[in-house]
């Protein structure tokens, strides 16, 4: 599904990921773990089309050459990135918000766009699903959410888009313990033989709840160990400095 | 090419740029006595109005043009404008639709405004004004039925003389400002409503106003009197070929509310605003001011400014009941070469008045727009309040934002709030919502109807629809 061959980014001649590869199959999910400054945010920006870096190498969905579509063309294809920062848009309702996202989407697939009633059908049952608070879709968006609403929220998106490829930049920052419940629930619900996933994050917590396939370390711009889920538990024991 | 792209595509070049071949009687070019004569005479109007128009222009002479404005422009030779132009099938006036020239129907249908009975469907009761005159306006037998009076400035001269004579020029009296007294001097046409005592109107009025003529100004004059008890609301859009010279256009709108009246104005303003390198466009140049007169009455104003070369205009209220209510809900958008000086005046008179400023400023391209407000509570206007709240948002960094608040608070029982923000749309927030699907000009309207959000619920439905996407449009290609 996702293939990244020997990608290199740098901003402002800095080097930050350095020959990258990683190859993700579908149904498969993937952590990468690292710490501050190891280059995972700007992964998950460049996969999502985030512009200001310079980038060599190669990046495959699907066999389309990521690097030649549009930031909301690579949505249309079915990447979702659960922001590491959700941003305000004050002014605009939650639910215009997700409807006009859904729509857009659907659209680009040929699929029919959903009206205001089948709309507000879907969305009530998966915040219901999610125990996302029904009253905040009338909200503007993520204006007054607290930092674990709008991560809630993030993962109320994902599951109405029901993407291919979800990436998750450390989501799980912040949250308290019920919260991260729900965000697992919401992953491990959209888990199917289709669908993958990315999760970057610091900590091992999370994945206690949801169960990865492989299990990378990031430092410094490389993958400096692949491994399954006991990797984590190593990384939590010795910590990254004395991990290498 | 789905329908959004197709509707974007037509409009790219701004959908109302084309002009109908008519042929017209003009007034000789220039402004004297006798043009003044001419237009009232061709009107056929009493002496009282033309009275009215020579007092206007011996002011007119005395007075100095402006400068104090933001945007300057090169000096205009009003010698060299025409003052009065008319489409020549007008001059016997055709007593019904059906006699109008078929030339002025298809201009009309081309701009989305059906005059005929189609319009029916619509709920909306339309007047046109073509250059200089009113060419139609709908609906008016049944508004008849409930005493109300909805014609064209020159018919309600003639026919009501009583109404017009009582309150033209009271809220913008002939000693007004230099545009105020030139527009009452060589005022041509307009629109006239009278809503009697108690009656609320059943539906909406609207006006619809076009500069077709080149070299011609245009200098309607519109007077709203809401009786005891009534309300109406009124609606106003205006559009005008695409010339590469700029056109002007200074009109006077006067609003008059009595005892428990409510009157509702809006505008959609998108006359031609020149082109991308700022040739041509119109110049708005506007006196609208509404003089809540009875008590516990309201006046509100609602504007969506998007077009013109330079709009500068402040729709005011002058708060005189008691216990009255003056709104003003502002968005103007300015791109390429626009600019824009405009605002509002909120006038105090009365007790436990109150009035409510909520301005949205979005400029983008090489565009400059100034926010200019006047809140005024006078001394003997205990207990009142005012809130404003004027916001501005930059695309690029080529365009310029500026809000001058004048404020005087004249006694201690009364309270004045002001707040003002000045944001720009984040790459971050466009990253966000590209990457839920929206293209980046989907995303823009978006953020900025979000933006806008707060004055578009204003606008009566049939006009926040359209708005909507005239928001949209306006900020074509300000992205990236």
């Amino acid at each position: 599904m996702l293939k990244i061959n020997n990608l290199s980014a740098n901003v402002e001649d800095k080097s930050i990921l350095k020959d990258f590869s990683l190859n993700i199959n579908p149904g498969e999910v993937h952590a990468i773990m690292g710490p501050n400054g190891s280059g995972k945010s700007t992964l998950s920006n460049i996969l999502s089309g985030k512009k200001g870096y310079e980038i060599s190498g190669e990046v495959l969905f699907e066999n389309n050459n990521l690097f030649e579509l549009e930031t909301e063309e690579r949505a249309h294809k079915g990447i979702f990135l659960a922001f590491q920062y959700p941003l305000e848009i004050p002014g605009v309702n939650t639910n215009i918000f997700l409807k006009t996202s859904l729509n857009a989407i659907r659209k680009a697939k040929g699929e029919k766009e959903l009206d205001a009633i089948e709309f507000l059908k879907l969305v009530k049952e998966k915040a219901r699903e999610l125990k996302f608070d029904e009253e905040k879709l009338n909200r503007q968006l993520n204006v007054g959410f607290s930092g674990g609403e709008k991560k809630k929220n993030e993962i109320l998106q994902m599951s109405m888009l029901s993407p291919k490829l979800s990436i998750l930049d450390e989501t799980d920052s912040g949250l308290d313990i019920d919260a991260l419940k729900v965000v697992s629930d919401g992953v491990n619900t959209l888990r199917s033989k289709d669908n993958s996933f990315l999760i970057i994050t610091h900590y091992q917590r999370l994945l206690d709840y949801i169960k990865p396939d492989f299990v990378h370390v990031l430092m410094n711009g490389r993958i400096i160990k692949s491994g399954g889920p006991e990797l984590a538990l190593e990384l939590e024991k010795k910590g990254y400095e004395n991990f290498n | 090419m789905d329908k959004r792209e197709k509707d974007i595509e037509k409009l790219k070049d701004y959908k109302y740029g084309f002009s109908t071949d008519i042929e017209n009687i003009r007034a000789p070019k220039g402004l004297n006595e006798d043009v003044i004569k001419f237009i009232s005479n061709i009107k056929k109007e009493p002496k009282w109005m033309l009275d009215f128009r020579l007092k206007a222009f011996e002011r007119f002479k005395q007075l100095k043009e402006p400068n104090w404005q933001k945007p300057k422009y090169p000096k205009i030779d009003y010698q060299d404008l025409y003052y009065y132009a008319a489409p020549k099938s007008m001059n016997d006036k055709p007593k019904s639709l059906d006699e109008l020239d078929p030339k002025l129907l298809e201009t009309y249908k081309k701009l989305g405004i059906p005059l005929q009975e189609q319009a029916r469907l619509n709920g909306i009761a339309v007047d046109a004004v073509f250059d200089s005159v009113s060419v139609a306006t709908t609906f008016k037998d049944e508004l008849t039925k409930q005493g109300i009076i909805f014609c064209s400035m020159s018919e309600a001269i003639q026919k009501h003389p009583d109404l017009v004579k009582k309150y033209l020029g009271t809220v913008i009296p002939t000693t007004d400002h230099f545009f105020a007294t030139l527009n009452s001097a060589v005022f041509t046409d307009g629109s006239f409503v009278y809503i009697p005592e108690g009656i609320k109107c059943p539906m909406e009025l609207s006006t619809y106003f076009r500069i077709n003529a080149s070299e011609t100004g245009q200098f309607e004059r519109t007077l709203i009197i809401a009786d005891k008890g009534s309300y109406v609301s009124y609606l106003e859009g205006c559009t005008a070929p695409m010339r590469d010279e700029n056109q002007l256009h200074a009109a006077n709108v006067e609003l008059i509310a009595l005892d428990d009246a409510e009157i509702k104005y809006s505008t959609v303003q998108n006359w031609y605003p020149g082109d991308e390198n700022g040739k041509g466009g119109i110049y708005n140049f506007v006196t609208k001011r509404g003089l809540c007169k009875g008590k516990n009455s309201k006046i509100s104003w609602t504007q969506v400014e998007t077009g013109s070369a330079i709009t500068w205009k402040y729709p005011s209220c002058i708060l005189k009941g008691d216990n009255s209510i003056g709104e003003f809900y502002s968005i103007a958008i300015t791109n390429n070469h626009q600019k824009a000086d405009t605002g509002t005046k909120m006038i105090h008179l009365g007790k436990n008045t109150k009035s409510k400023i909520i301005s949205k400023g979005i400029s983008a391209g090489f565009s400059d727009m100034t926010y200019r407000g006047l809140v005024d509570i006078n001394s003997k206007a205990k207990n009142s309040s005012n809130y404003t709240q004027c916001d501005s948002l930059l695309m690029g960094n080529k365009c310029g934002a500026h809000t001058v608040p004048y404020i005087k608070n004249k006694n201690f029982d009364s309270n004045i709030a002001h707040e003002a923000t000045t944001s720009k749309i984040s790459e971050e927030q466009l990253h966000y919502c590209q990457q839920r699907g929206l293209n980046p000009e989907e995303a823009v309207g978006l953020i900025v109807n979000g933006f806008c959000k707060e004055v578009l619920q204003q606008l009566p439905m049939e006009f926040a629809v359209e708005a909507q996407k005239l928001v949209g449009i306006s900020l074509e290609g300000s992205v990236g």
